[in-house]
């Protein structure tokens, strides 16, 4: 018998839908794939079986009685950044280490209305914060991918590292994810998955634990490009419980994949040939190039002249916003608070110095630094001018592009516990160097897995569109997968 | 603009953090090599420019002034550290 762990999205939805397999048979290869990769991957730091059997046999009755929806019966990991009404949600901090929801976010309440079926929570960066998911409460994910070279564990990325260790280990049929400067897309490119973050207001961040509320942007990591379009069709939507949710149609962005690309012109931007990049990235990045070129599409050359401000913006904007966001763990009303203190201000700066991380302290101090009185102007106002003249780089090269072409990463997956990256906060920032523009502009990204390295680990490109243009992103995805033939799974060492 | 062990300590109060002496001497040079990499920013010509406070376009939504939930204390204190009859209990704020 096939296995069924191994399924796409949406080759599963097509064997539930014909009733050549049920969602509990589907639930519970997962359960049992589950069961023997997390004590090596620490993907899940929750799982939900009882209630993943329930919603499967719920699920099988509505297929037998031709009431199916859209994702009828098909098995999810959620990151746990997403509020789950009655299921633990942490966010991988350990000031929310207990905390229960009393409320469901909007994004997974449109998965479950669409018939998801949930398997437990996965792991994450602390509050999204990290790039190698090594500042999570729970503890680190391991990529299911190793360097031919070594044996040594190897990150999955962060922040979304969760969802992309579980997507690519078969412990899910598609996750979700959230992107604040490459959390969705640099996990999915390290681990040979897909991952989209649309444009900012597609999905609702309602009920999403806050990072930076004008950066956050829900979105999926999946197996294949249209597993992808399939889990966005689900998870966006117009809600009114969030202020910048956009009221737009949504199309059918199924639809785009296995669209032509023919007479669509590719932008490449001069400014992300970066020094000291891998010949093997570089390499990769023209080979896409190709691929366009054969499917017709018109190569560009464009300018987005100021992208080396685009991490240093980001790191003044993102820990503002954190800074305020976080300033709601108080130990007051939910979360953790410290035994250690009786007075008021004790107890506030105790309970949030044991429930807080390292690298989640440091952000929130930047982020109070750059806003305190005498800097706000020269940091803060500063970064949002500059972040204005990121966005108008885009405004200006799509007047002769329709999308862009760029690396995702500027590495494969690197070695859990990497200490020069530990040592240096700007090294591991930099992980982010390709993805972040698009936060600040709120365009959507899209990391498609296009090629292994050297090391026999996977590599990215990285799609972003024009606003709203979630479809031609797609459809170029779509192209440049089929031209890869990226069929490489990690091999089961678990 | 570098930054003194003082002025973490101030900053870690302002975000009412406590971190140890120690914490907060090495704190200083990690803000202090962050922040350096962040003066690049000083080299961008932003006169003119108006500040993004957000990416997308739009006019704030509005809605009926009407009660939308309510009647939820038990949902509302279910997570609380301390309560009493669907209160929180807090430390002392006014001594």
């Amino acid at each position: 018998m096939t296995d069924l762990t191994k399924l796409t999205l949406k080759g599963a939805l097509d064997g539930l839908t014909s009733k050549q397999i049920s969602s509990t048979e589907l639930t519970e290869a997962f359960i049992g794939a589950i069961e023997t990769a997390n004590p090596a991957l620490n993907a899940y730091v929750l799982t939900t079986f009882d209630k993943a059997r329930g919603m499967a046999a719920e699920s099988d009755r509505r297929i037998a009685s031709g009431e199916a929806r859209a994702l009828e019966g098909a098995p999810l990991g959620i990151k746990d950044l997403f509020c789950t009404k009655d299921v633990r949600t942490t966010a991988c901090s350990g000031i929310l280490d207990t905390f229960i929801p009393p409320y469901e976010s909007t994004v997974t309440q449109n998965l479950w209305d669409d018939g998801a079926v949930m398997l437990g929570k996965l792991n994450m960066d602390e509050f999204a914060m990290g790039s190698s998911n090594e500042t999570s409460h729970w503890g680190p994910v391991t990529n299911p991918w190793k360097s031919n070279a070594s044996n040594a564990a190897l990150t999955p990325g962060g922040s979304s590292g969760g969802s992309a260790s579980a997507v690519a280990a078969d412990l899910c049929l598609a996750a979700t994810a959230s992107d604040t400067g490459g959390s969705i897309r640099q996990p999915a490119a390290f681990t040979g998955t897909v991952g989209i973050k649309p444009t900012y207001g597609r999905a609702s961040r309602f009920g999403m634990v806050a990072f930076a509320s004008s950066l956050d942007q829900a979105g999926p990591i999946t197996k294949t490009v249209e597993d992808a379009a399939i889990m966005l069709q689900s998870m966006c939507s117009y809600d009114t419980k969030d202020s910048t949710s956009l009221k737009v149609d949504l199309p059918d962005f199924a639809s785009f994949v296995g669209k032509s690309v023919k007479g669509l012109r590719i932008g490449i931007p001069d400014e992300y040939r970066l020094d000291g990049i891998p010949a093997e990235i570089d390499a990769l990045w023209e080979q896409g190039i190709a691929w366009l070129k054969d499917a017709g599409a018109e190569i560009v050359r464009i300018s987005l002249p100021n992208t080396k401000y685009a991490l240093p913006c980001y790191y003044i904007v993102a820990p503002a916003e954190a800074s305020s966001n976080l300033a709601r763990y108080d130990g007051m009303r939910f979360g953790h608070r410290t035994e250690a203190a009786t007075g008021l201000t004790d107890t506030y700066e105790l309970s949030r110095s044991e429930g807080f991380g390292k690298e989640v302290k440091r952000r929130i101090m930047i982020g109070t630094y750059v806003l305190s009185a005498g800097f706000y102007d020269a940091y803060y106002v500063k970064a949002l001018k500059v972040r204005r003249r990121i966005a108008e780089d885009f405004t200006n090269a799509f007047n002769s592009c329709d999308v862009i072409l760029t690396p995702a990463t500027p590495s494969s997956a690197f070695e859990l516990g990497d200490t020069a990256k530990a040592a240096d906060p700007v090294a591991m920032y930099l992980n982010d160097v390709f993805t972040v523009t698009t936060n600040l502009a709120g365009l959507p990204g899209l990391s498609v897995p296009a090629g292994l390295d050297s090391k026999g680990l996977p590599l990215g490109l990285q799609v972003i569109g024009k606003a709203l243009d979630e479809g031609t992103t797609l459809a170029i995805a779509a192209v440049l997968e089929k031209a890869a033939g990226f069929t490489h799974k990690p091999s089961k060492w678990w | 603009m570098a930054i003194d062990v003082a002025t973490v300590r101030k900053v870690a109060s302002l975000s009412r953090l406590r971190e140890s002496d120690e914490r907060l001497e090495s704190l200083a040079g990690e803000l202090n090599g962050i922040l350096g990499w962040i003066e690049q920013l000083n080299e961008v010509d932003v006169s003119g420019v108006q500040p993004m406070t957000s990416c997308i376009e739009m006019t704030q939504p509005l809605r009926d002034d009407v009660v939308t939930d309510g009647d939820k204390v038990a949902d509302v204190v279910k997570n609380a550290p301390k309560t009493v009859d669907g209160f929180f209990i807090v430390p002392k704020v006014v001594e």
